[in-house]
This record gives C-alpha cells, structure tokens and sequence, in this order.
C-alpha cells in the first residue's frame, strides 16, 4: 500500500543561503503512530508545515495523501486539509466562542448539519476527550491540559485520515499528558487515522509512537522502531535520548572566543 | 567619505520608499483579495452583523456624547460669531452644515479609527499570535474569508451610520444650547436649516465622505491585525500604526473630498 506521506530528497529555505530542511527521506504508513523528533530548531516543524501545505518545498517532493503538495493550488491545499486534523501547540482555541462552539466550528463550517445532528457529534468528540461536561464553558476557564483535549476534540471532528501533532506534550502536568498519550493512541487507533507527532519530548513520545525519525540541523539523522531508537548507538541520538548534555550537541551557542568577549587580550 | 555618507542616506530613503511602495501594494492586494473572498461574509450575513455590533453598536456612547458635545460648542461659538452681524437666526444651519459636510464625518471618523480601528486589529493580531488564523487554514477554512471580511463589511456598513447619528446628535446639542439655553427662535433654527441645508450637496456628500473614511480606516485595521509580527510588541505597534495611518488618511481623504465636492460652484 502507498505511504499516506511520502517525502523524497526533500528541501527547504527561506534563505538559499541558509537551508532549513535538506534530503530529507520519509515513508509514513497508513495507520501507524510516528514521531518526527530532535531539538529545537532542527528543523521538524518546517517539516511539519511542509506536509500541511503551509511551505512549498525548494526542492524535492512531498506527496501527501496521495497527492504532491507543490502542485496543489489553494482550493486544492484546502481540499485535502478537510481530510488532516492538526493539534497546535497549546492548542489555538478560538477565545471568543465556547468549548461548545470551537468543537462545533469545523461542522458548521464544513457540513450543513441539522442543530440536533450537530449537537449529537460535538457531544460524541467531547466525550471522546471526557470533556463533555465542559462544553459551555470558555477557553480562558480551562487548564493547559483540558485546552489542548478540547483542541484535539475539534481537530478529529472531521473524522480525519491524518493527525499531525505539534509539541502535543509541552506543559503538561503528568496526568494530563498520561491523558493526552492515551487520547493519541486511542483516537488513532478507534479513527483508523494515522498521527505524525512532532516533538522534543523523546522518552514520552517513544512510549506512544510506532516508528520514529530523528532530525538535526535539517535531516534525517536516525529512524527506527522505539526499541531500535533506544539500542541506537548513534552519538546524537544516545545524546539526544539520555538527555545528556555532553554530546555531538554543543551546550554553548557558537561565538567568539571567551577572551575576546571579555577583552582581556586587551588589558 | 561625504561621498559615502550621502550614498548611505540616498540608500535608506531608496530602502525606505521601495518599502512603503511594496506595503501599498501588498495592502491593495490584500484589500482585492478580501473583497473577492466576502462570499462568506455576505452569504452568512449573521457574521457580518456580530462585527457591526462590535465595531458599530459598541461604539455608540463614544460617538453620541462626542456628537452632542461638538454640537453644543458648535452653536456656542457660532451664536458668538453670528451675533456680531445680527445673523443669530442663521445658528440652526452653521451647526447643521458644519456636522453634516465636514465634522460629522471627521470626528466620527477618528473616533472609531481609535476605538474599533484599534480594537479590530489587536483581534485580528491576537488571533494570529495565539495561531487562531493558523488553526483556521488547518481547518480548510480562509481566514480572511472567514474573520477578516465579515469584519471589513462591518466596519464599512457601521461607519457612515456612526457619522449620521454623530450629525445627528450634534444638531441636538446644537438646539439645546442655541435654542434652550440661549434663546435663539426655534422656529428660525429649524426652519433656515431645512431650507439651506441641500439632500445632495450635503448630506449625501457628508455619506458618502463618511463610507470612504469607513472603507479606508478598516481596511487599514484588518490590514494592520493581519500583516502584524505574531509578538506582544508586534501587535501594539500593529495597533498604534492602525490609529495613526487611519487618522492621516481621514485628513488627507477629507482635504481631496471636500475639493472635489464643494468647490466649482456646485454648492449652496
């Protein structure tokens, strides 16, 4: 069967002198649960935005539901987002509406529902995220943890084929996040959706993903199942799991030499 | 070296015009964009009623008690005037022409540049900071179809209402004070107004002077809100350069209508 996201010789910039993403190589199969990780700035959320259509690649293809992303225009990008949920980073709810109607937006929006009808699925997407009693109150009244379960609410109201996740773990309490990692396996699994998450947080997202890509400095660094990733004896990646901060990642940012700075070849 | 500091200069005003061309550009492009994409704003017109609420009916105590205290200056310092050459009858139609033709409009004008202007771009700027807009392309939904238009027509159906009722307003203050407080006859006030002041020469220009102030201050709000860095400071700069831009371009606006409008002889 085809990859639901296929990316080959990937690359990306902003600036041409300053590459973002480069050769970057991925196969995401139907159904599975993976996890694009590395540090900050590595280059996985252009790589995220890239498979939503947000950024067009420099080079390269990415062919996302069977479709080639460079050679969607708007209408066709907008079509193929009705079929991708995307859970943002602390969630993007919609201040001025209710829990109700930010569950409700996409169905409004996106199918001329009967108000019962309507009413009948937000209820059923609540109640997926056990936030059915929450649903008239105001984003502002909700914790991190319930924000980001009723943005998750709203972005499965579509019943989409592809999840993608930005940072789905940062800030959370541990019982929220034991949550929302139970919420993605279940959800991905009762939908029979397929979840791409993005994220810096390696040993909470090897307990839920079924394969994984390491990035650093835009590419394709290591990828393995979560038991390979572990056993890995790839410098950056034994960095990167043991949180240790000797390693091929420097602790300090390039700069000039420290007597420079001080300008004690000076005195 | 004078040679290179003037090149550095000759450099920056370069830099600087070619910027301000580009944003004028991306802006009328922005501005085509928004109307070609107002099918959901009219189609679903309860979106666009939301946004004359919120710009328009939020906006009403500002605009009366701004109106009805213009109104009453007005007719102080016009009595004052007038009665030196025994035209103190004539109160109702300086105050009437004075709001209808130019501050009516003006002073509306500014006055909802500073409140909705402002308001409707640290939304639309809030918006895009807290990834709201993002969510929404996510979603297969056009922001600017979906909340920057409804917001547009609303400001543009909420402006020359705004105006009218400020004119409005003003000619009341204008009676309490010409007619109640000074003793000016009520009949002259109201009847010289009715015959001097002309439905197309006056008010119909004071309409339409107020829909273009109300066409260029939103445009400019949405505008701002949209093209804002998604930062705290970039969203305050957002909304100080909307009450800014909007007040000169009200000005300048105002200066080019009333040349076009009451001059050439085709006025009372």
């Amino acid at each position: 069967m085809q990859p639901i996201v296929e990316i080959r010789k990937l690359a990306f910039a902003y600036d041409p002198a300053r590459p973002v993403l480069r050769d970057v190589d991925l196969a995401i199969e139907r159904g599975s649960v993976v996890g694009i990780m590395g540090q900050s700035g590595c280059g996985k959320t252009t790589l995220l935005r890239v498979i939503m259509g947000a950024l067009r690649p420099t080079a390269g293809e990415a062919r996302v539901l069977g479709q080639d992303t460079r050679a969607l225009d708007s209408q066709g990008l907008y079509a193929m987002r009705r079929k991708m949920g995307m859970l943002f980073q602390f969630g993007a709810l919609f201040t001025d509406m209710s829990v109700y109607e930010n569950v409700a937006f996409p169905l409004r929006e996106h199918a001329d529902l009967p108000d019962d009808l309507l009413n009948d699925l937000v209820m059923m997407k609540l109640q997926a995220v056990g936030l059915r009693g929450a649903a008239h109150l105001a984003p502002t009244e909700l914790s991190g943890g319930m924000a980001r379960r009723v943005a998750l609410a709203r972005s499965i109201a579509l019943d989409p084929s592809l999840m993608l996740y930005d940072e789905p773990f940062t800030g959370l309490d541990p019982i929220s996040f034991g949550v929302i990692v139970r919420l993605i396996r279940n959800l991905n699994d009762s939908l029979g959706a397929t979840s791409i998450i993005v994220t810096h947080d390696v040993q909470e997202a090897l307990g839920v993903v079924d394969y994984a890509y390491f990035m650093a400095a835009g590419r394709v660094i290591a990828q393995g199942t979560p038991a390979e990733i572990r056993s890995s004896t790839e410098p950056f990646v034994r960095q990167f799991v043991n949180g240790a901060s000797e390693g091929p990642v420097p602790f300090h940012y390039p700069a000039p030499t420290y007597d420079a700075d001080l300008e004690l070849a000076a005195s | 070296m004078r040679v290179a500091d003037f090149r550095a200069r000759l450099e920056r005003v370069g830099s600087t015009v070619t910027s301000v061309v580009w944003r004028v550009g991306f802006a009328s492009r922005f501005l085509s964009y928004m109307v070609l994409h107002s099918g959901t704003a009219l189609r679903r017109f309860h979106l666009t009623i939301a946004e004359i609420y919120f710009a328009g009916v939020l906006s009403l105590v500002i605009i009366l008690v701004s109106g009805l205290f213009v109104g009453m200056v007005l007719a102080l310092q016009g009595y004052e005037t007038l009665q030196r050459f025994g035209a103190s009858e004539s109160l109702g139609v300086l105050v009437a022409l004075s709001l209808v033709r130019e501050l009516g409009p003006v002073v509306a004008g500014l006055l909802f540049a500073s409140r909705a202007g402002s308001a409707i771009t640290a939304e639309i700027g809030l918006m895009k900071a807290t990834e709201q807009l993002s969510a929404m392309e996510m979603m297969a939904v056009d922001p600017i179809a979906r909340v920057v238009a409804p917001r547009f027509w609303g400001g543009v159906i909420s402006m020359p209402l705004l105006a009218a009722l400020f004119s409005a307003m003003g000619i009341f203050g204008g009676y309490i004070v010409g007619v109640q407080l000074i003793g000016v006859d009520a009949g002259a006030f109201w009847s010289q107004m009715q015959a001097a002041v002309d439905v197309r020469n006056d008010i119909w220009n004071g309409v339409i002077k107020s829909l273009v102030f109300g066409v260029a201050v939103t445009w400019i709000a949405v505008f701002e809100g949209y093209d804002a860095p998604p930062t705290a400071e970039g969203v305050s700069r957002a909304t100080t350069r909307t009450v800014v831009t909007s007040s000169l371009a009200i000005l300048a606006l105002d200066f080019i209508l009333t040349a076009l409008m009451f001059t050439g002889g085709n006025h009372q």
